[in-house]
């Protein structure tokens, strides 16, 4: 199965809508939503639960009061100032401070602290019209985020019969979730707007890509609202030998559709659909796809 | 005031407000907490006077102390060490900086050693402030945790804050006096708007929305904000010509009175409405069955 994931540097491009368009397009065929602190594909791609499951992707310290004679060494050790002492000596580790770095319940001397795994999250299985879907969703404010997404990943491919394209959706930034995602994949395309900032997002998730080696392939959306920058960026993979494979236009007609919880091939607009074939066509034949399992 | 601006969904423009925000309120200071795709600088044009690298420690190991016992590898609950034939192999990207590995070693062969990940800019004024995270990174925390330290303290800040809802943010918006939770009337913004909603509740700070890309007539987003007693402090049309605009670089408020007027009034109104009037009906949730607390700016 080869992994094709969708990032865009800047958020709100329109990965989400391309990925749901792509998935009533593409054949044998399984999906994921990797943008798991603010998931959308499921909007979308409605499907029957068959799996559903805690995640334990961090640690937090754990203090037992009763063994605690408030040293406060671990205080000291605390990188994250995740330890605070009250007015009387007691000692307080706040959980939404702790990284569950481990490095006062080393250095307690009486074995006061504890690391005890935190539910970071919910991973989901759904069996849908458009293959099987799996994605997650993070617990507000949780640490390991990088963590849900390998594991989202991880099931996909546990879970997998036999599809030749897993088409996952990922999400903004260039940090440890997008590195999560594309480690590995086989190809990602960034979605992008040819806007100031979309262009400058644009070139940092580019960079992210090739650092960690993965093919990247560009689709310009809303390709008419600036047409200069449009032809900047064109000229800038062209430069740099990245194949500018879709250049949607700007159609207020799809945020009507999405509205309706409908995507482009739903909503009959025929242009846009094509257009996001014609990109999938290419990121296909460049990829290559797998051998007949 | 210190506000965060912030959204759960990306690219709903919380940058355009925070900008907007700052170009408005002439004294205050902008600060970028999204380190990983920084934008303010494009819209705000700072001229910038200094330019910082953020460095975090990692260990090093030397090798006539070290033993090859492993436990540094056992201590490090982020697989940033392996001990593979009793030789340390570091993994320096994903080390957390957390220097349970130092403590763990019994022959103290592992000390710290600086090492970049991004940089910290800004103007000479202190207006404006940005971090930026080297590519390949994983971690941005340390270089917001460097913001924070140096961000004003004598006038407004203006935090324009990563996407997302995970520990990022938390590090942006702790210890902010208010939020604005910058969304659009769509199923996604609606969906990620709740989860940005559940992170400011989680975390007690009073906060008010702005729509973006607004549209006329009842949206579900409006429903859902009056039945959660959630006050509405701004929107901003769905125009191409206003995406036109940004485009280029250029807020409604750059040489636009009405709009500054706007800015200003929407800072003015969270300050008196989310601070003064209603902190506590914005802080928790409203109980089932409470009376509909009604949209703030009725």
């Amino acid at each position: 199965m080869k992994e094709i994931v969708f990032i865009s540097g800047k958020g709100g491009t329109g990965k989400s809508t391309v990925v749901a368009t792509l998935s009533r397009l593409v054949d044998g065929k399984c999906l994921a939503d990797c943008d798991v602190e603010a998931p959308n594909l499921h909007l979308l791609v409605p499907g029957e639960r068959i799996r559903q499951e805690d995640f334990y992707g961090a640690d937090v310290a754990v203090l037992d009061p009763e063994r605690c004679f408030r040293c406060g060494v671990c205080r000291d050790v605390c990188r994250f100032d995740a330890i605070s002492a009250n007015a009387e000596g007691g000692i307080r580790i706040d959980p939404l401070a702790c990284e569950g770095c481990g490095a006062c319940a080393l250095v307690c001397p009486t074995e006061a602290i504890a690391l005890r795994p935190v539910k970071t999250g919910e991973i989901a299985l759904d069996r849908t019209e458009y293959g099987l879907f799996a994605h997650a969703r993070l617990e507000i404010g949780a640490e390991g985020s990088g963590r849900l997404v390998t594991e989202v990943r991880k099931q996909l491919h546990a879970a997998a019969d036999g599809e030749e394209w897993a088409l996952v959706d990922g999400s903004p930034g260039i940090g440890c979730v997008v590195i999560a995602s594309i480690t590995g994949a086989d190809g990602v395309v960034a979605v992008c707007e040819p806007t100031l900032s979309g262009q400058a997002d644009l070139e940092r998730v580019v960079a992210v890509a090739r650092h960690f080696q993965v093919p990247a392939f560009v689709c310009i959306n809303k390709v008419d609202l600036n047409p200069a920058i449009s032809r900047d960026i064109e000229q800038w993979c062209t430069e740099g030998g990245i194949p500018v494979v879709g250049r949607i236009p700007f159609e207020p007609a799809i945020v009507e559709a999405l509205r309706r919880f409908e995507t482009p091939v739903e909503a009959g607009l025929d242009p846009i659909v094509r257009e996001i074939a014609a990109m999938w066509n290419q990121v296909k034949e460049a990829v290559g796809e797998s051998p007949a399992p | 005031m210190t506000l965060a601006i912030l959204s759960g969904k990306g690219g709903t423009g919380k940058t355009t407000v925070a900008a907007s925000l700052a170009v408005a309120l002439e004294q205050a200071q902008y600060v970028d907490c999204d380190v990983e795709e920084p934008n303010g600088a494009l819209l705000l044009s700072p001229r910038i006077a200094f330019s910082e690298p953020v460095e975090v420690l990692v260990p090093t190991v030397d090798p006539d102390r070290c033993n090859g016992c492993g436990s540094c590898a056992t201590a490090c609950r982020y697989h940033a060490i392996a001990v593979v034939r009793r030789k340390p192999i570091l993994f320096p990207t994903i080390c957390h900086h957390c220097g349970a590995c130092r403590i763990a070693c019994p022959t103290r062969a592992i000390s710290e050693i600086p090492r970049r990940i991004g940089v910290v800019e800004g103007d000479a004024e202190g207006r404006f402030l940005q971090g930026r995270m080297d590519i390949g990174e994983p971690i941005p925390i340390p270089i917001l945790r460097e913001l924070k330290r140096r961000m004003a303290r004598d006038r407004t800040v203006l935090l324009d804050c990563p996407p997302g809802a995970s520990c990022a943010v938390v590090q942006s918006i702790s210890d902010v006096d208010a939020c604005l939770l910058v969304t659009e009337p769509t199923p996604f913004g609606l969906h990620d708007l709740a989860i940005a909603v559940g992170l400011v509740r989680k975390m007690g700070i009073p906060f008010g929305v702005v729509v973006n890309k607004a549209i006329e007539g009842e949206t579900e987003l409006a429903t859902y904000c009056r039945k959660e007693g959630i006050p509405i402090l701004l929107e901003i049309p769905y125009s191409r010509a206003i995406a036109e605009r940004y485009s280029r670089g250029l807020l409604p408020v750059h040489g636009d009175e009405a709009w500054i007027h706007r800015f200003r009034t929407l800072y003015d109104d969270l300050q008196k409405q989310v601070l003064e009037d209603g902190a506590a009906a914005f802080r928790t949730a409203p109980k089932p069955g409470s009376a509909d607390p009604g949209r703030a700016e009725a």
